[in-house]
């Protein structure tokens, strides 16, 4: 193979690779909303994929969606509400903070601080149990005696 | 001392609970939005004959099922057979939204299969689809007589989720007064 059709083909291969359409905006903030957006969806028929990655029937439907709300010249808030008001919270990645979800949100850092105490706890207890290395009298009586004997 | 053992088992039993709720969730089980709203509006032309519309005002004045299905959906043809016998039985009328198929696949295969529909309203852009939040067909939604959603079956009706689910429900909706 010559080196010259090796670099097309890699030059082929490296081509970016997306499931997305082509789109035209009225604007570039429009078009950086849009893509945003899909990058913050989720598919749901490939759950572990967003609107962006995924190719799905639905997500190429939900992507026009999202793409008539922003440009026709609505804010991604009302793009978001659209998916959440038919599939739920399930569709963000970033799920929003309500009672349901406060041990999602809070619990990492109520685990962080209840390791935290436990640490301290621990380092407490043991520079206590340090304190008790040291010689009682008789040890020290008997500590001296040993001297005594090696030295005289 | 023995606090030393309590601590640790008390989170490995929490972390036990949790893992086995989760074990016990289905992740493509999304929970609807809908439930307790009314039916989205909605007006399309019928499978059967186009120049006639079928809405949610049709979805009005009794307990219905509306189903959505589509002839490329290989998990309704599994479901199909008991919805047939659900229509032959007349528990409870059943609408059809066929869901972005083409006409004449969806009339070959209730043609073929049976037509367990009243009514079959025909979506051909699945816009409907996505207002009512469908995501994997088949779906059935559970609608009052306020035309109110009271319950989604993601996936096929089986014989299980109707007389464990379905059926309990349809009877103690029917069994509602409208002006409640």
């Amino acid at each position: 193979m010559s080196p010259r059709i090796l670099i097309l083909l890699l030059a082929a291969l490296s081509l970016p690779v997306t499931a997305t359409e082509i789109r035209d905006f009225a604007a570039p903030s429009r078009q950086a909303a849009y893509e945003n957006l899909i990058k913050d969806l989720r598919c749901l028929v490939c759950q572990n994929q967003s609107l962006a990655d995924s190719d799905a029937d639905l997500a190429k439907d939900l992507r026009t969606e999202v793409y008539n709300i922003i440009q026709s010249g609505k804010n991604e808030d009302e793009a978001v509400k659209f998916l959440t008001d038919r599939y739920g919270d399930f569709v963000l990645y970033r799920p929003p903070v309500k009672p349901i979800t406060y041990l999602l949100w809070l619990g990492p850092f109520a685990a962080l601080l209840g390791g935290g105490l436990f640490l301290w706890r621990q380092a407490r207890r043991r520079s206590v149990a340090d304190d008790d290395d040291e010689l009682s009298a008789e040890e020290r009586q008997r500590l001296e005696r040993l001297k005594a004997k090696i030295e005289g | 001392m023995r606090m030393r053992f309590v601590i640790p088992l008390g989170v490995f039993v929490i972390m036990v609970v949790f893992l086995g709720i989760g074990l016990k969730l289905d992740p493509r089980e999304v929970p609807s939005p809908f439930i307790g709203k009314p039916a989205p509006a909605f007006s399309l032309p019928q499978v059967a004959s186009p120049e006639r519309t079928f809405g949610d005002a049709n979805l009005k004045g009794q307990v219905s099922l509306f189903n959505v299905w589509a002839s490329w959906c290989v998990s309704c043809r599994q479901e199909h057979p008991f919805l047939m016998q659900l229509s032959k039985a007349k528990v409870i009328p059943i609408y059809g939204l066929n869901y972005k198929d083409e006409r004449d696949a969806a009339l070959g295969w209730l043609e073929q299969f049976g037509n367990p529909y009243l009514t079959s309203a025909f979506d051909a852009d699945g816009r409907v689809g996505i207002n009512w939040g469908v995501y994997g067909v088949p779906e059935t939604f559970v609608v009052d007589k306020k035309g109110v959603i009271r319950y989604k079956q993601t996936g096929p009706i089986t014989e299980q989720v109707w007389t464990e689910t379905l059926f309990p429900l349809i009877q103690k909706l029917q069994a509602e007064e409208v002006g409640a």
